[in-house]
């Protein structure tokens, strides 16, 4: 058993951590504020989150404000139990 | 080095975790302030009740005529809405500087969402208030505003500093309280919104915004 079994790959950047934490604790957040939060680019943010909603981690609704599209970004059960488990992984790592 | 790294991200972390769900702009100082507006107010509807003679009535219908004395109940009114009204622009001009100074919005998803959880049981409480009024029960208003307040600043305490559930505990027990001394309210009040507020805001002005 190595000390890093549980961290988990698809959580190691800063910006993915940054819109996990954001989805832990907030029902769901749309796609400018993950941006104004973590001061990221369109481009960048865009290819976080299609990285995270691959692995089934989001999810992403698109709806239309009026006659805006928007995009809805929630966290999954799984992505939530795979964050924890990374955010503990971490933590251990950090207690040795 | 590689530990230092996972510790920059579990701090940041938990400040992006803070920093999306709860408002944390709001100002201490403005909490001193509104408590000293109460305090003043008191005094002057303290006075103003003082000159309003009892000549005319005596013990109970006295307190109880009281309340339906217009050019009273006038004046008490003007001055409990200046109060208000200070106190909330004295709050929003010192909450806007704040949130300046450390880069939050102001309006944003996470201070609308406070807003409405305050308002909620505070307008729920203003609409029992007036029917408390209705039904001729309005010694029951001063206990009344206390607890609602109180509720209120219990539910929005989910979306900023979390001490702000302690003070709206207890104005729910000063509320409670005040219910057993009807006639009372002025002094109640006095201690809820001054020394409460006062108390609350020079915590907040030491634990957050002194830098």
């Amino acid at each position: 058993m190595s000390l890093i079994d549980n961290i988990n790959k698809a959580f190691d950047h800063r910006i993915r951590l940054g819109i996990m934490s954001i989805l832990m604790v907030n029902d769901y957040a749309d796609f400018n504020m993950l941006k104004e939060l973590l001061g990221a680019t369109d481009g960048n943010l865009a290819s976080h989150t299609k990285a995270l909603e691959k692995e089934a981690y989001i999810k992403v609704e698109k709806q239309f404000i009026g006659r805006k599209p928007n995009t809805r970004y929630s966290a999954t059960k799984l992505g939530k139990l795979e964050f924890k488990k990374h955010i503990s992984a971490l933590e251990k790592l950090i207690g040795n | 080095m590689e530990a230092n790294k996972y510790l920059n991200d579990i701090t940041e972390i938990k400040n992006i975790m803070n920093r999306s769900s709860r408002f944390i702009s709001l100002s201490g100082l403005s909490g001193i302030l509104a408590g000293i507006y109460a305090l003043i107010g008191a005094s002057l509807a303290y006075v103003r009740l003082k000159d309003f003679s009892p000549t005319n009535y005596d013990g109970f219908a006295g307190r109880n005529s009281a309340l339906w004395d217009t050019a009273l109940s006038k004046d008490l009114t003007l001055i409990a809405l200046a109060v208000l009204v200070m106190a909330a622009i004295t709050g929003f001009v010192m909450t806007l500087k704040k949130s300046k100074k450390s880069g939050e919005k102001i309006w944003d998803s996470t201070s609308k969402r406070l807003v409405y959880n305050f308002l909620i049981p505070l307008v729920v409480g203003g609409l029992f208030c007036l029917v408390l009024m209705q039904h001729g029960a309005a010694g029951l208003v001063a206990p009344a505003t206390l607890i609602f307040y109180g509720l209120a600043c219990v539910n929005a305490s989910k979306y900023t500093m979390g001490d702000v559930r302690y003070m709206g505990l207890a104005f729910i027990l000063i509320g409670l309280i005040s219910t057993q001394f009807i006639g009372y309210g002025l002094y109640f009040w006095a201690l809820g919104f001054g020394v409460c507020h006062i108390l609350y805001g020079a915590l907040m002005y030491y634990k957050y915004d002194r830098d």
